[in-house]
């Protein structure tokens, strides 16, 4: 599958990118090469094994002999946590890496122009 | 053109169209906890005060789900009629904005938690319509920029990352709504059902409760909708309904003129009452999903959803059925009175002992309800408990004291606390019920005004009410005036 040169730029644009003409021609033949990899994927007959957005419960179920998903509703119990408060940062600490902070705030160049 | 003319002609269009609304609404969960770290939720901490390297989107931070959202989650979803998936999956929005740290926010999309509900609204006409809810799913909030207040505001944006990963879900109806008021009501049931079920405060100034709409147009009788547009920023049930009826009139407006509704996001503009379009670079819509590989899917098994089942509240309209049911009470009256839970259980723990329900309501939608706004008190904190509004009633009933007396007799106990009972003894408030004693004293009234007694038998029937005044003056206005009323007839003859 052949990515066009529009396609990088509006990938590059959602992802705050900025390209030169050549970074994009070299995007277009890195990006073709993974899809061309992905379609092969295709070929694979996998029809009856259960969607995976996650690897966990794979591994465990794995690891325990089962078939993968049958044993997720144990992990929904680990992979959660009780809502107990943790205090972390103090303002100053969570500004300490800020590039520009102000007023106890983070500072970034302004958002919205007025009017 | 003259405005009349251009307003008549408006009303005319309006009525060939049908408006077609669907609500996106927001409601913050009050969980002590961030959805996917430690911090505090708390409103008003001073600004990045509660934060930490997860929602700060700091380089390698994990994210860990917060069960007691998940809880709420699903009550919120159960209590509007939806089916709790199994097996939900979360995953990242990609989007840049400064109030957003990881440059996505963490959401589900594909399988989001719940779908398929509904919740029911009383309809215009009477009845009730069903309002169908899409879905509903969880994600966290954004932080909060702040575009005005500062020195260097011309040149700057603040940035508070406090709300930054509170949790929310997200509840998107069918496109079920046909006027602005069902919106408003469809807005005001689901606001009481999370109040209910205790799992937002659906504060809306502090935006725990927030509102974009889809508006369209179509021509009455027409089967496909119009094209919509959505309309952000309703942070108020007033506004909701005002931006919808500008919205829904400035459509017509352009099909009516011949033109086309553009598909856009619009913001509603509070101060001048419209909606203007959003300017297209605040709306890129590519927002390239995909799984979040660091948190593993939400497994919300069969058992838990049941024993989450079990702990949902009666709820709003449940109450009100019953309430009417039980206490005889009418749909106006129940519907005041379920506006809060607090509210539906002190009525209801006044209304068991009594035998005049329909007195106590009124006594509680009054008397108590007005000196609460007065004082600025709340059910909690006021003197008059359930039992002596009940008590009050009787003491009316019984014929102790009359319905005048009897507001007196509140005002004091508003005031002290004290049972109306005592207090109706320590005011010498005791109504004169006793036929002999009224007798005695119209007597002696009709002995002392001869010239009265004359005049009425006479033929001045007016002059009745006169002698209802001398019985009253001399009772000190404890007589009982039914009573009053039959014995001075009786005895003017």
């Amino acid at each position: 599958m052949k990515i066009t040169a529009e396609t990088v730029q509006n990938i590059a644009n959602l992802a705050n990118l900025e390209l030169s003409a050549e970074e994009i021609g070299a995007m277009q033949q890195d990006l073709s090469a993974i899809l061309d990899y992905v379609e092969q994927l295709n070929q694979l007959q996998i029809a009856d094994l259960p969607a995976m957005e996650h690897v966990l419960g794979a591994a465990v179920a794995a690891a325990a002999g089962q078939q993968p998903g049958s044993n997720e509703a144990a992990i929904s119990e680990v992979t959660t946590r009780p809502d107990e408060p943790h205090p972390w940062f103090s303002q100053k600490e969570a500004l300490a890496n800020a590039p520009l902070s102000g007023a106890g705030h983070f500072k970034v160049p302004r958002i919205i122009d007025k009017g | 053109m003259s405005t009349t003319i251009a307003q008549t002609s408006l009303t005319a269009a309006a009525e060939k169209y049908e408006p077609v609304i669907g609500l996106e609404v927001h409601v913050q969960l009050n969980t002590a906890t961030k959805i996917f770290c430690g911090c505090s939720t708390r409103f008003g901490a001073p600004a990045n005060s509660q934060t930490c390297p997860v929602c700060l989107g700091l380089p390698g931070a994990l994210p860990v789900l917060n069960r007691e959202a998940v809880v709420k989650a699903v009550r919120a979803s159960l209590a509007l009629n939806c089916q709790i998936n199994e097996r939900s999956v979360f995953a990242r929005k990609n989007y840049f904005y400064p109030d957003l740290p990881k440059g996505y926010q963490i959401s589900q999309y594909d399988k989001p938690i719940a779908e398929h509900g509904w919740l029911e609204v009383d309809a215009k006409n009477g009845g009730t319509h069903k309002i169908g809810i899409t879905r509903l799913h969880m994600e966290e909030d954004a932080g909060k920029n702040m575009h005005e207040g500062f020195a260097d505001s011309h040149q700057f944006s603040y940035v508070d990352l406090n709300r930054a990963g509170v949790p929310l879900v997200e509840i998107v109806s069918e496109p079920d709504m046909r006027s602005p008021e069902e919106a408003y009501e469809y807005l005001t049931r689901l606001k009481e059902i999370m109040l209910y079920l205790g799992v937002s405060d659906c504060n809306m100034e502090e935006g725990s409760l927030r509102c974009d709409a889809n508006v369209s147009v179509r021509l009455r009788g027409a089967e496909k909708f119009g094209t919509k547009a959505e309309i952000k920023n309703l942070n108020s049930f007033r506004y909701l309904q005002r931006a919808l009826e500008y919205e829904i009139e400035r459509q017509i407006g352009v099909l009516e003129s011949g033109g086309r509704v553009v598909q856009e996001t619009r913001l509603f503009n509070v101060s001048e009452g419209k909606t203007f379009p959003m300017r297209s670079k605040e709306q890129a819509h590519d927002y390239r999903y995909f799984p979040e590989p660091d948190l593993a899917p939400l497994i919300v098994s069969s058992a838990w959803r049941d024993e989450l089942a079990a702990t949902l509240p009666e709820l709003p309209r449940q109450k009100r059925n019953r309430l009417m049911n039980e206490y005889g009470l009418t749909a106006y009256d129940a519907d005041v009175l379920t506006v809060s839970q607090e509210l539906a259980d002190y009525f209801e723990a006044a209304a068991k002992g009594s035998k005049n329900p329909k007195a106590v309501a009124n006594w509680i939608m009054g008397d108590l309800t007005a000196h609460m706004k007065a004082t600025n008190t709340t059910l909690a904190d006021t003197k008059v408990r359930p039992n002596q509004i009940a008590e009050l009633a009787a003491l009316i009933d019984e014929g102790a004291i009359s319905g005048k007396m009897a507001k007196d007799v509140f005002a004091k106990m508003a005031e002290s606390g004290e049972p109306p009972r005592s207090l109706v003894a320590s005011m010498g408030l005791q109504q004169v019920s006793d036929p002999a004693a009224l007798e005695k004293i119209i007597d002696e009234i009709m002995a002392a005004n001869p010239k009265q007694l004359e005049q009425y038998r006479g033929g001045k029937t007016p002059l009745f009410a006169f002698f209802v005044g001398q019985v009253m003056k001399a009772t000190k206005g404890q007589a009982n005036p039914a009573l009053v009323n039959d014995l001075l007839k009786a005895k003017l003859g």
